[in-house]
């Protein structure tokens, strides 16, 4: 069964990130790395995304398209990145979501299974 | 059309209603994309891919309901893994807590959805509602229906316990004389609670919980005067507790004991222990109750915890002490209402009145249930005619 863990931040979090130094930077990534690695098998997709402040959003005003600057996502959080995992269950979901070394939550979010290949 | 889907799903209604979501799909696309050759066939092929969308989410769904409802009420027949397996889904945390003890009760001890709405004081729609999703949950995220791997085991037992208890002190403490013809949820939580000794008698935290809700329903006729008055225990009449079962939980405590391993619910019945011990009030030993909560607050932080602590070190220590133990508790608890009311008497033991009827009009402002209001006020005409 496939999941996409929905990988949040707090918006600060996410600032700090962006000024982070270089060095302390890749420093931070290590543990992230090692968690891809060790899941390697089981993750079938996924994307770390830029931040924020890079996000448009596409809103339908009576059918009409209207274009805003920002995530659609309002409040504290927002989504830093997202994975699609292929396991058994959702406990084994759960399991790769609590090893997630950043301290952001994470969503997880079974996929809907049309039972064949996406059109 | 509809026809072709009915022999293929064997439902007219749904068939309908999927040859109507076609026509949308239609309407959406035929605009934007041109008018397909053959419609008809284009029609059939959606409303079809549909029909085999519907028909693989019931099947799922069929499934995990027959697995599930297969093993309720099967007291005596169904395997001990079974019910564990049942136990565990029910109480999965990717569930809330309320549709954990919903679907507990319904599954596991084979309470009606009437039943269960009652206890709660709420419609049976409601908790009907309540059950289908948490049962959707299950089954749309793929929730395992198994005993925990090991590594998991101490924090899904937890959680079980956790909704056990839960359980229980809603039935507990909502219980008031005048209601003796709602269900009592206390004893269907004790149930399930026996019910997990005997699948998992190595556990020594699951004898606890079973240990301590035997000794509060011991004491349960207790609790209440013949006018429906909450009656405290220090004004218990100790000969209305129920002395087989405070010997039960003790045999469970001891039980418990042997197995070394101390977790929060063992030293809770331990302290329940002390009290079902002492044959009277003056007997209590304070001493050790002091040392059990301490050793409570080291498992299990809890600023509920140290309140009760600072409760029995006014037996041991004083009120003076007490109250400085409650103040510091003043940012935490100030929205509980036994926070208020354990303020109320410490002041008054110490003849600071004013203060006291204070507290105890805040914690009046702060409590709904019946039986408690008319303690708190009953205490209040105690300092007022005191005064007079």
């Amino acid at each position: 069964m496939k999941y996409v863990l929905l990988f949040g931040e707090t918006k600060e979090r996410a600032k700090q990130w962006e000024t982070m130094p270089e060095a302390q930077r890749t420093a931070a990534y290590a543990p992230i790395n090692q968690w891809f690695e060790k899941y390697a098998g089981k993750i079938t997709g996924g994307h770390e995304l830029q931040p924020d402040r890079t996000a448009t959003t596409v809103k339908f005003n009576k059918g009409k398209p209207v274009i805003t600057d920002g995530p659609f996502i309002e409040g504290k959080e927002s989504i830093g990145g997202y994975a699609e995992v292929t396991v058994a269950d959702l406990d084994e979901a759960l399991e790769m979501a609590k090893g997630w070394p950043t301290g952001g939550p994470v969503e997880v979010r079974p996929v809907v299974d049309r039972g064949e290949p996406q059109r | 059309m509809t026809a072709a889907l009915v022999r293929m799903l064997g439902d007219f209604d749904l068939a309908e209603e999927l040859v109507q979501e076609a026509l949308l799909e239609a309407i959406e696309h035929w605009p934007k994309e041109g008018i397909p050759e053959k419609p008809g066939a284009w029609l059939l092929t959606t409303a079809r891919r549909k029909a085999v969308d519907q028909m693989r989410r019931q099947a799922r769904f069929r499934d995990k309901l027959a697995q599930l409802e297969g093993a309720v009420m099967r007291d005596d027949t169904a395997e001990g893994d079974d019910r564990l397996r049942l136990i565990f889904t029910c109480c999965h945390p990717a569930l809330s807590r309320e549709a954990q003890v919903a679907l507990t009760l319904r599954a596991v001890a084979g309470l009606t959805t009437i039943e269960i709405a009652r206890a709660f004081i709420t419609s049976e729609a409601t908790i009907a509602q309540r059950i289908v999703r948490a049962k959707r949950k299950i089954v749309d995220a793929n929730i395992p229906y198994r005993v925990p791997e090991e590594r998991d085991m101490a924090e899904r037992l937890e959680e079980v316990l956790a909704v056990l208890y839960l359980m229980f002190n809603e039935g507990y403490l909502a219980t008031t004389g005048e209601q003796a013809t709602r269900r009592d949820l206390a004893e269907d939580a004790a149930w399930l609670a026996g019910l997990m000794v005997r699948l998992m008698p190595g556990e020594p935290e699951v004898l606890g919980l079973l240990a301590l809700m035997r000794l509060h329903l011991a004491r349960a006729r207790a609790r209440f005067d013949d006018a429906g008055n909450l009656v405290l225990l220090q004004d218990q009449d100790r000969n209305r507790w129920d002395q087989e079962r405070i010997g039960s939980a003790m045999v469970l405590l001891q039980r418990a004991a042997t197995l070394h391993r101390s977790g929060p619910y063992q030293l809770q019945a331990a302290i329940a222990a002390c009290h079902a011990e002492a044959g009277t009030w003056g007997e209590t030993d304070w001493r050790q109750i002091v040392a059990l909560y301490d050793a409570l607050l080291e498992l299990m932080p809890s600023p509920v915890v140290e309140l009760n602590r600072a409760i029995a070190r006014r037996h041991r220590d004083g009120a003076h002490a007490a109250l400085d133990d409650v103040d510091r508790l003043a940012e935490a608890l100030g929205g509980y209402y036994l926070f208020h009311a354990t303020r109320a008497e410490l002041l008054r033991d110490l003849d600071r009145e004013p203060e006291a009827r204070a507290a105890l009009r805040r914690a009046l402002e702060l409590t709904a249930n019946p039986a408690e209001r008319a303690l708190l006020q009953r205490r209040m005409d105690g300092l007022n005619t005191e005064n007079e």
